[in-house]
């Protein structure tokens, strides 16, 4: 089906949002602006975006340490995303989370997680949720995290108690500094993933138009038969495991060879100037909106209030 | 005697223990770093820089890097230290032990009792803690308390280089269960290392300074916020005993009391949340058996009852201080019983 003008205008400024942030994050972390350990999702934002544009609020998303993508792409605000990563009380956790708690649970963004495999069983629950009212949960997971129990746990659960949940690895082929081949025992995720009882998918995960083809049919499934499916989505990240990895673990050229021929927004460009839904202007021109609102929310992050030594106390608790 | 940092000191002891026997193995996630990679193999050397080259003179049978799976690692290494090996499992960031919990806890800590003693499990858990770098609620925190209360565990806390040598020495070559915490925050200091083989004996703690006014109890890097505390407090003419614990399981009981019987005062700094600690642990002993020897209230310095923070300022509101310490120890010397 032949997406809107409006619709391509957004998962495009969603992508590009989602990279000008990371990108101008390694820009900040590495002059020392930003504490704190931060993994940063360029290069994947295909996949964020071309799961996220299915869904609404009432949709619900659990994330990675990898974050940031996921939230912008399920609505999070990206000023105060930013005046999080700032450590601002303004910002989206008031400044106690930071990058690898971010959250917005009133976007049906359950958080990004520190805990590597701890999101696909919550995703189950927020799945059983969701079942109630004809939506669906996705659990995002890297090639790594499905190596850890709480995974397989939570994929055997959703198939045993019938419940939408969307298992999306994002394999961006190291989990840290080792290389999938090694860690991943089985010829691919997907037969494991399958080998619990539910459907598989598989897309490229650095052009929109794949994942996002491959999840209206994914979700459709969860929706209708409210049952669990996985979906791999091959990707590559452009920036270290976090800020500051040497990255020795790549082959000579690898960066540059993902990021000139795996590029989503080049995909992206090329594909709908080539086809004539877009012109390079109307690409343009989001370029320079998103660049605009970045360095909006780099101003206001830096200029935000700081927390004070008795707001740790606080939300600890509802009431004690 | 070599300067040296505490991460050398653990690599080399290591290296060591692996050079001498031949059953000593390790697991842990990225210990290689550039498994299955085009870098290959050693590409990064496990990312606290503790497993460095061991790979390449040990091999994969014995420096085994493992899937994202703690519980499993765990597991692994119990199985193995059961059946002939001595084991060395690293948990990268200590907050990863929710994880693996029952392999610790209900497993490797159990073993020997309920098997009516008949069991060895010589496995050393060596797990990287602690705040002080705004990686918030998931990956700073101190965990000590919870294991220190488990039966079957013995628990180490190094705070200098030399420490590190010889208790990780003892560690390897104890043949019970032992969890070695190593702050993340002092692996960079640096300080004389013995040569050769350096073992410390569990249960000894170390005595840092001689003070007649205050008894300051701590572990890691409360170790060094203590010893700031005391030059400051020194000025204004207050002694600080520091004591050192090392381990606490098994805990040097009688250089606690001994130093609060001469000073009368005891001050601890933990910097875990304050419910069921160390710090509360700590004080219900001297309480005890020191109660007659007390002069004032036992004062505590720990973290808040909340989880770790992630903003500057938010951390630094959350984490014990050499300030406050100084606050919480006038405040001690200035008690006058009602
Ligand atoms: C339980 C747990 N174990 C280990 C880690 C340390 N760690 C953080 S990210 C990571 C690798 C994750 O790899 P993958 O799932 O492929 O995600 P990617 O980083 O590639 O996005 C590891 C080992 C962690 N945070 N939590
Ligand atoms: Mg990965």
């Amino acid at each position: 089906m032949q997406l809107s003008r409006d619709a391509l205008l957004k998962a495009y400024r969603q992508m590009k949002t989602i990279r000008a942030f990371e990108n101008r994050l390694h820009d900040e972390i590495a002059l020392g602006e930003i504490a704190g350990f931060t993994h940063l999702y360029a290069g994947q934002e295909a996949c964020a975006v071309g799961v996220c544009e299915h869904l609404g609020p009432k949709d619900y998303i659990i994330s990675t340490h990898r974050g940031h993508g996921h939230c912008i792409a399920k609505g999070c605000d990206v000023v105060d995303m930013m005046k999080e990563l700032y450590g601002s009380r303004e910002g989206l956790c008031k400044g106690r989370g930071g990058s690898m708690h971010i959250a917005d649970v009133n976007v049906g963004m359950l958080g990004a997680n520190g805990i590597v495999g701890a999101g696909a069983p919550i995703a189950v629950g927020a799945g059983i949720s969701a079942k109630a009212t004809g939506h669906v949960s996705i659990a995002f997971s890297g090639d790594g995290a499905c190596n850890q129990g709480t995974t397989f746990e939570a994929m055997n659960m959703a198939v045993v108690l019938k419940v939408p949940v969307i298992f999306v690895y994002e394999n961006n082929h190291y989990s840290e500094h080792t290389g999938v081949d090694y860690a991943v025992g089985a010829d691919s995720i997907l037969d494991r993933a399958g080998a619990f009882g539910m459907k598989t998918f598989r897309a490229d995960g650095t052009d929109f138009f794949a994942v996002y083809e491959t999840m209206r049919e994914v979700i459709e499934y969860c929706r209708t038969t409210k049952l669990p499916a996985a979906v791999e989505l091959d990707t590559e990240r452009y920036f270290g495991h976090f800020e500051g990895d040497p990255q020795r673990y790549r082959g000579p050229g690898e960066l540059d060879r993902i990021r000139e021929e795996r590029d989503c927004l080049k995909t992206f460009r090329e594909k709908v100037t080539e086809a004539k839904l877009l012109d390079g202007a109307d690409i343009d021109a989001v370029d320079a909106e998103v660049e605009a609102l970045i360095d909006r929310a780099v101003a206001e992050a830096k200029a935000a209030e700081k927390p004070k030594p008795e707001h740790v106390l606080e939300d600890v608790y509802i009431s004690y | 005697m070599a300067i040296k940092m505490i991460r050398e000191a653990i690599l080399e002891t290591i290296d060591a223990e692996m050079a001498r026997d031949e059953s000593v193995i390790m697991l842990g996630e990225d210990i290689v770093g550039g498994n299955g990679a085009p870098g290959g193999p050693e590409a990064i050397g496990g990312i606290w820089s503790t497993s460095t080259g061991l790979w390449a003179k040990y091999g994969p049978d014995r420096v085994i890097d493992t899937p994202i799976s703690e519980s499993a690692i765990i597991g692994a290494a119990s199985g193995a230290a059961l059946t002939g090996k001595r084991a060395i499992a690293e948990i990268m960031f200590a907050d990863f032990i929710g994880v693996c919990m029952d392999q610790i806890w209900n497993q490797v800590a159990k073993f020997r009792y309920m098997f009516g003693g008949k069991s060895t499990c010589p496995i050393v858990i060596r797990m990287v803690y602690g705040a002080g770098f705004n990686a918030a609620a998931q990956h700073s925190q101190s965990i000590h308390a919870m294991v220190t209360a488990m039966p079957g565990l013995k628990v180490v806390m190094p705070s200098t280089p030399a420490d590190a040598k010889g208790l990780l020495t003892q560690a390897i070559r104890d043949d019970d269960p032992v969890i070695f915490l190593e702050h993340k925050a002092l692996y960079a200091v640096k300080g004389d290392v013995p040569d050769g083989e350096y073992l410390i004996p569990f249960g000894h703690a170390r005595h840092v300074t001689q003070g007649d006014d205050i008894t300051l109890l701590a572990t890691g890097m409360m170790v060094g916020f203590a010893e700031k505390a005391a030059k400051q407090l020194a000025e204004d003419g207050i002694g600080c005993d520091i004591i050192d614990l090392r381990t606490t399981s098994p805990l040097d009981e009688e250089a606690i009391l001994d130093s609060v019987e001469r000073t009368g005062r005891l001050l601890i700094v933990d910097e875990s949340p304050p419910r069921c600690s160390l710090a509360t642990d700590l004080s219900a002993i001297v309480a005890n058996k020191a109660f007659a020897s007390l002069r004032a209230p036992i004062e505590m310095v720990t973290a808040p009852h909340t989880p770790v923070p992630f903003a500057r300022e938010l951390e630094s509101a959350y984490l014990p201080s050499p300030d406050k310490i100084v606050t919480a120890a006038t405040r001690l010397m200035s008690y006058k019983r009602g």
